[in-house]
């Protein structure tokens, strides 16, 4: 009835560059993800350097205005759509199926389509860089700066038609974590037994899924007015600008959320590990991730106080933002009393996870301050912003992100890295950071307004601008020395042994790294750190937990790989990529695009024909 | 299991089709319900656009001339009776009658069908009588909104045709009620957002014509601005 084209044999699963076109293996795409993500946090980073450049002193020339615009614009875009929410995947993918004992997510293949889509539409979104149409009207792009007549050139399409495959891809990933950590738990993992790191991950992905048809539906519109003529944004037809900036912050918000929630639960783990004591109230700490993803949704409008919503929306924004700060505050009080009295190894993800809490300690006060709408006014637009979002963002969650990095590289390589080298790339970093974007502050407040690519001199801004591009190198140099430790460590690190931190969660009761199919028996959970229970029951027996024994691959029912979701991937990139190609006859682009379209459709029917792998597993003679 | 908390159990058997999991839900089920949240916001976010520019077009055809209630009133029946249908499918496919579930899939694709024909009818007449996308806010808005709808009824339409034909050439067990019930949670979805779309854009926003300042949205903001002030 079918051809079986999509299932290739088993033994040529795990090795060749096949292997990892076609893997649905979660610890291969979550491998997949984190590549990627460095990859454009090196690009990103590139982009700042530039921009750092241009404003070492005043009246610079390195680039030109319209390069700058590009540049702040691809920064943030990249820096948000393609570092932060992919390293935020790339630990979802590697840790959730192990940290509730599962075999691999919900939907292997959609996993893997999640991933394909994302690198496809980071690609195309950085195309335009071949073709000289790079985005240029910053990451909220705001209309009606992006309507036809004021954005000329295809750079804007680029940003909204990547952005939108970009949807695609963590919609699809949302979806399959909240199925995955709803349903697929182990025995006794009730919710509240779950680590916090689970626990945030399902409210991001919670987030995902709610916020994501927001900027969906504001891309679409975008689109409809720069591509077949509609009015969303038209204020010669009475449409209103504003929409824009209401639908992409109330989707903005929640964005920022589901950038900072995954690092609060990497800090959430690594916390109580580093200090040899359980989270200190562990259901408060849960209770304020969800109420702080309730409440995203009600303060986006703090993006827009100088917009002219009047006092009474101002008001109310005001309030709702400052109440936000609570639950958020709730947290930090609960992973210092996780540290209290506790006895605290400052090992490098600690101390990244202590830099963390710090750091995004400052970038909260500067938050509230600009909570207060009348105090928001003066800081609107200004490098006082800047400094805000970096020390949430780079302080925040880069931080949170480096820290899990270190956390979980001895189980991911099976190696352990170099711990000076480590603990000087914290130091570093953080002095970088902070001396980077420290003097943003007061640059802001004297009045330096962002987005400019040059100022003149006589304002007094240039020895903060000079101590920012400083700090800048030092962070790059702090990012070497990682980037050294890293393949050192894989090559030349000391074996790590599968739990060298006495760590509490599932993930390191098995050997590191985890073995293809991960629990050879799923394993049964009475309480919450579950292998810390574990340990310390055989510690009374006098008896040490050895990791979980190696058994064979082969007889452990796994799904298969398929070349599907690569297709349906690329079939979805295509209709976006369809509609920017331009040859002269305008119109090329619709059958262009439809192309894309069949092939999706083609995708998604060969994926759903192709053979469930109990039929493949059986007929190959195998059983489990 | 006394000695230690992660005693390893044996490992489960469960039926081919019908993975174990932690709710009892099936894992495509729940992913259907999830979606569906998803597409609420989508949805939301469009009705919401509509809602926002509603009687702000500045040139006509304006929606009093040229909508009309009465043939859509027919064609929104005609939707609502498919959800029966549907619900008679997925009934027939619990029981295992093969034979039933294909006639009630193909009267709900009919319905569905029809409703399609209806909506290509009313895209068209409004392009003659010169409503374009590009026209005004009015259109820009109601075509976007109900042709994501249409879309939506249009992907239902052929998932229900590979189900009436996983049916026929599969008398055995294939498509699985799950697979039927699945199919239609998001009919019946697609239906709710139609029963808003027709109150909205037809019942109540049907009769608007150009931006005036006696407007009721107007009028009932100016109230309320004017109890807090």
């Amino acid at each position: 009835m079918v051809t079986i084209t999509g299932v290739i044999p088993r033994p040529s699963t795990y090795t060749g560059l096949w292997s990892w076109l076609t893997t649905v293996d979660h610890k291969r795409i979550g491998a997949l993800y984190g590549i990627s993500a460095f990859f454009f946090f090196i690009v990103g980073g590139i982009e700042a350097g530039i921009m750092r450049l241009q404003l070492i002193t005043s009246d610079n020339s390195l680039v030109s205005a319209d390069w700058f615009n590009a540049m702040f614009t691809m920064h943030g875009t990249t820096m948000i759509f393609m570092v932060i929410m992919p390293f935020g995947a790339t630990f979802f993918n590697f840790l959730i199926p192990l940290m509730i004992g599962a075999r691999d997510v919900a939907f292997p293949r959609l996993n893997a389509f999640s991933y394909w889509t994302f690198l496809f539409g980071a690609l195309l979104m950085h195309a335009g860089f071949l073709i000289g149409q790079v985005p240029d009207a910053g990451w909220f792009s705001y209309a009606n700066l992006t309507a036809a007549p004021f954005s000329v050139g295809k750079g804007l399409d680029f940003w909204a038609l990547s952005l939108q495959v970009l949807g695609v891809a963590s919609l699809a990933a949302g979806f399959n974590f909240v199925v995955t950590i709803i349903n697929m738990r182990a025995p006794g993992m009730s919710l509240m037994r779950m680590p916090v790191f689970v626990w945030m991950t399902l409210v991001t992905s919670i987030l995902l899924v709610l916020a994501f048809p927001i900027i969906t539906v504001a891309l679409i519109e975008l689109t409809a007015d720069r591509q077949f003529g509609a009015n969303f944004f038209n204020t010669a037809a009475g449409g209103d600008p504003i929409l824009w900036q209401h639908l992409f912050w109330l989707f903005g918000h929640p964005e920022v959320y589901i950038l900072i929630l995954p690092a609060m639960g990497v800090v959430s783990e690594i916390i109580p590990t580093f200090s040899r004591k359980p989270l200190f109230g562990y259901p408060v700490i849960v209770f304020s991730g969800i109420v702080i993803a309730i409440m995203s949704w009600a303060v986006w409008s703090h993006h827009m106080f100088t917009v002219g919503l009047g006092p009474i929306a101002n008001s109310v924004f005001t309030i709702t933002t400052m109440l936000i700060a609570v639950p958020t505050g709730v947290k930090i009080f609960n992973w210092i009393g996780t540290m209290w009295k506790g006895s605290i190894d400052l090992r490098t993800p600690m101390l990244m996870a202590i830099g963390f809490v710090s750091l995004f300690i400052v970038g909260g006060l500067s938050g509230v301050s600009h909570a207060v709408s009348p105090s928001d006014f003066q800081q609107q637009d200004t490098y006082y912003i800047v400094a805000h979002i970096h020390y949430v963002l780079f302080g925040g969650a880069i931080f949170g992100i480096f820290a899990g990095i270190y956390y979980w590289y001895p189980k991911i390589t099976g190696k352990m890295y170099n711990e000076l080298l480590g603990k000087i790339h914290f130091w570093l970093m953080f002095i970088g950071m902070n001396l980077t974007f420290f003097p943003m502050h007061y640059a802001g407040l004297n009045g330096m307004p962002r987005r400019i690519y040059t100022y003149a001199e006589g304002f007094g801004w240039e020895g903060m601008n000079l101590l920012a591009t400083i700090g800048y190198f030092v962070i790059v140099i702090s990012l070497l020395i990682f980037i050294h430790n890293f393949f050192r460590s894989i090559k030349k690190g000391e074996e790590a042994g599968h739990d060298p931190w006495d760590a509490p969660t599932l993930e390191w009761s098995i050997s590191s790294p985890p073995p293809v199919y991960n629990f050879a028996e799923v394993p049964v959970v009475r309480g919450q750190d579950a292998y810390w229970i574990t340990k310390r029951e055989a510690a009374a027996r006098g008896e040490t937990v050895p990791a979980e024994p190696h058994v064979d691959p082969t007889t452990i029912h796994l799904p298969s790989p398929s070349y599907w979701p690569l297709i349906t991937s690329f079939g979805v990139v295509w209709i976006a990529g369809g509609l920017l190609i331009d040859v002269g006859w305008d119109y090329i682009r619709f059958p262009i695009s439809f192309v894309g379209g069949i092939i999706t459709i083609l995708g998604v029917i060969g994926w759903s024909l192709e053979p469930p792998a109990e039929e493949h597993h059986e007929a190959a003679g195998g059983h489990h | 299991m006394a000695h230690a908390d992660t005693t390893h159990a044996p490992p489960a058997h469960p039926p081919a089709h019908e993975e174990e999991t932690t709710t009892g839900i099936n894992h495509r089920k729940l992913l259907m319900w999830v979606f569906l949240g998803s597409d609420c916001l989508f949805f939301g976010s469009l009705i919401a656009t509509y809602m926002v520019y509603r009687g702000q077009s500045i040139v006509g055809p304006y929606p009093r001339d040229i909508i009309d209630v009465p043939i859509t009133t027919v064609s929104t029946f005609v939707l609502l009776m498919s959800s029966f249908t549907m619900v008679m499918g997925v009934a027939a496919a619990r029981s295992g009658n093969q034979k039933r579930l294909i006639q009630w899939l193909v009267l709900t694709i009919i319905l569905g069908g029809t409703f399609i024909g209806f909506q290509v009818y009313e895209f068209n007449l409004f392009r003659v009588e010169g409503l374009r996308y590009e026209t005004n806010l009015f259109s820009s808005t109601f075509f976007t909104l109900t042709g994501f709808h249409g879309a939506h009824v249009t992907l239902g339409l052929f998932w229900l045709a590979c189900l009436a034909i996983m049916a026929a050439r599969n008398p055995a067990g294939r498509p699985s009620d799950l697979d039927v019930d699945i199919a239609g949670l998001y009919w019946h979805f697609v239906d709710i957002v139609w029963i808003v779309i027709f109150t909205l854009l037809y019942l109540i926003g049907g009769f608007d014509g150009p931006p005036e300042a006696g407007h009721a949205a107007v009028q009932g903001w100016n109230w309320v601005t004017g109890l807090i002030s």
